[in-house]
């Protein structure tokens, strides 16, 4: 890839492996000219782990995940303040370019390339990166397409164009494209939304699946969802971070009141 | 529908002679001798066919990359204001134009050939005198005319790209210049394709602009110096002096050609047009 792999933790079974944040917020304020949407967010997003961020709508959710790779930035009038580390290296001073290579992303509406066949949906970031081996690029695509899931049900119809397929295959689709330029993270803005509960149960499979050998970040507003697919779990509310810990915690004994009213149900 | 119907009739009616002392050979022959009544329509055919040509390879490329330019560079309060400029352009009277052009781009051009041949002569297309008018003065001025229409389209075509698929590329690590060659020009493609085609249909069928620079003179020459003429600039020159009947005909056969030309470019136009409609 184009910067230096972190060390990687050889975890040798029975040891613990120490907790390590791939991406971490610090003091973070954002909004888009008028008033700000996240006030003093600071949150540690770990290792190979899956960690949701829940909370009612218009709480900042989208907005804190799209600052994770700068695709923030890319919204007209957008501000930022305060810092956000990946592996502990400031990404304001990266490249936002290089940058969303190792920090990919998923969106709530499934968006493959409406010009492009199932085989170039994926195959465009590697397009990108200048990857110019045609056997290297299709074996990157069949095990991206693998890792998402898909790939027993488009191997036949590589050809065909991305926007064919069902809802749900189109969002495992974009969440191949996403996992063909390996990156360190993959940031999830409610991906489910627009699907359905079959469709969301095969995507939520993928991820324990995929979390393995990256950090997932989903913001969700499906509680359920977060408990069965986070190690951790924050909760946000009117630009805030409540509260951030294991979901287990969370969704048991929240420590703060507010938090314990919205997972009960009595608000939001 | 009708009206168009209507119009073919009374042409077809009206250069009735033409075609039957000629026939299609009216088409191809490069002949146009009103006092010998040796009439041929090909350098008329030729003087549109080359001057819109070139209209459209300068103002296509400079059209689109304004409208790219003003879509995804350009600060919003600028591009509004650019994009109104140029939309006023697009309503200045072609008559204006072609003085503008005898006055401001006449000159220019003169000055300017001696250049070109020098260093392009090599080229048959940058051969012989100076003169100033011709088809390049007339390509020119067209391309100056189209061009507002191919930006204003093609900028509306690319502001309707919706905005997640330009995400979806930047979030996989790509410039914002691979974004639009990748996305944005692939997405607008059909309604660019509309827009050069309504273009082309315009450029075709300008009078007056082109009359003022092209030297009206009924010749095929290589050269894009040399000058030339187009079907509507005879039409409008030479209908109010036809004396004979012969001349008359061929006169209005030129009209039917050139309606033509420019249904079979609209027709085309609406297909693309169409074609982008029920993909969105």
């Amino acid at each position: 890839m184009l910067t230096e792999k972190p060390p990687q933790h050889a975890a040798a079974p029975g040891t613990v492996v120490p907790e390590r944040a791939t991406l971490e917020v610090r003091g973070l304020a954002a909004g888009y000219g008028g008033p700000l949407v996240l006030r003093s967010v600071s949150l540690q997003i770990l290792e190979r782990q899956v960690t949701a961020i829940i909370g009612p709508s218009g709480c900042g959710k989208s907005t804190l995940i799209r600052c994770l790779n700068r695709m923030h930035e890319v919204l007209p009038g957008a501000t930022l303040e305060g810092e956000i580390l990946l592996d502990g290296r400031d990404v304001m001073g990266l490249d936002p370019v290089l940058l969303r290579r190792q920090v990919g992303m998923v969106f709530q509406r499934p968006n493959p390339f409406p010009s492009m066949s199932i085989f170039d949906n994926v195959a465009a970031g590697l397009v990108l990166n200048g990857v110019r081996d045609r056997a290297l690029v299709a074996e990157k695509v069949e095990g991206s397409l693998r890792a998402a899931a898909l790939w027993d049900e488009v191997k036949d119809k590589l050809k065909a164009p991305g926007v064919g397929l069902s809802g749900g295959q189109q969002q495992r689709l974009c969440i191949a494209r996403a996992l063909a330029v390996e990156p360190r993270a993959l940031l999830l803005d409610e991906p489910c939304s627009a699907l359905d509960p079959i469709a969301t149960g095969r995507i939520e499979e993928l991820l324990l699946e995929i979390k393995k050998t990256l950090t997932l970040c989903i913001v969700t507003h499906n509680m359920q969802q977060a408990a069965r697919v986070s190690e951790r779990t924050a909760f946000m509310l009117m630009g805030e971070l409540v509260e951030v810990g294991p979901t287990d915690t969370i969704f048991t004994k929240p420590s703060d009141k507010k938090t314990e009213d919205y997972i009960t149900g009595r608000f939001g | 529908m009708a009206v168009t119907a209507v119009l073919t009739w009374q042409l077809a009616v009206n250069s009735a002679l033409t075609w039957k002392q000629f026939g299609w050979s009216f088409l191809w022959s490069s002949t146009w001798d009103p006092v010998r009544e040796v009439y041929g329509a090909l350098p008329f055919i030729y003087g549109t066919a080359v001057s819109s040509g070139l209209a459209l390879l300068l103002a296509v490329p400079i059209g689109v990359g304004c409208a790219i330019f003003l879509v995804e560079l350009a600060p919003k309060r600028v591009a509004e204001i650019c994009a109104f400029i140029i939309e006023l352009l697009a309503a200045v009277p072609s008559v204006i134009l072609g003085l503008m052009g005898i006055f401001v781009l006449v000159p220019v051009v003169r000055a300017v050939e001696p250049g070109l041949t020098a260093g392009l002569g090599w080229l048959p297309l940058f051969q012989g005198e100076p003169y100033g008018v011709g088809m390049l003065t007339a390509g020119l001025i067209l391309s100056l005319m189209v061009l507002p229409y191919i930006t204003v389209i093609s900028r509306e075509v690319l502001l309707a790209v919706p905005r997640s698929l330009k995400e979806a590329m930047l979030a996989l690590g790509a410039t914002r210049w691979e974004t639009v060659m990748k996305v944005s020009l692939p997405y607008a493609r059909p309604g660019i394709a509309g827009a050069v085609f309504l273009a082309l249909g315009r450029a075709l069928g300008e009078t007056m602009a082109v009359t003022m620079v092209i030297g009206n003179t009924p010749q095929i020459k290589a050269s894009l110096l040399a000058p030339g003429y187009s079907m509507a600039s005879v039409i409008a020159n030479e209908l109010a002096e036809a004396s004979s009947d012969e001349h008359l005909h061929s006169l209005i056969a030129i009209g039917l050609v050139l309606l033509g030309i420019s249904l079979v470019v609209n027709a085309a136009a609406r297909a693309m047009i169409g074609l982008l409609e029920r993909r969105a």
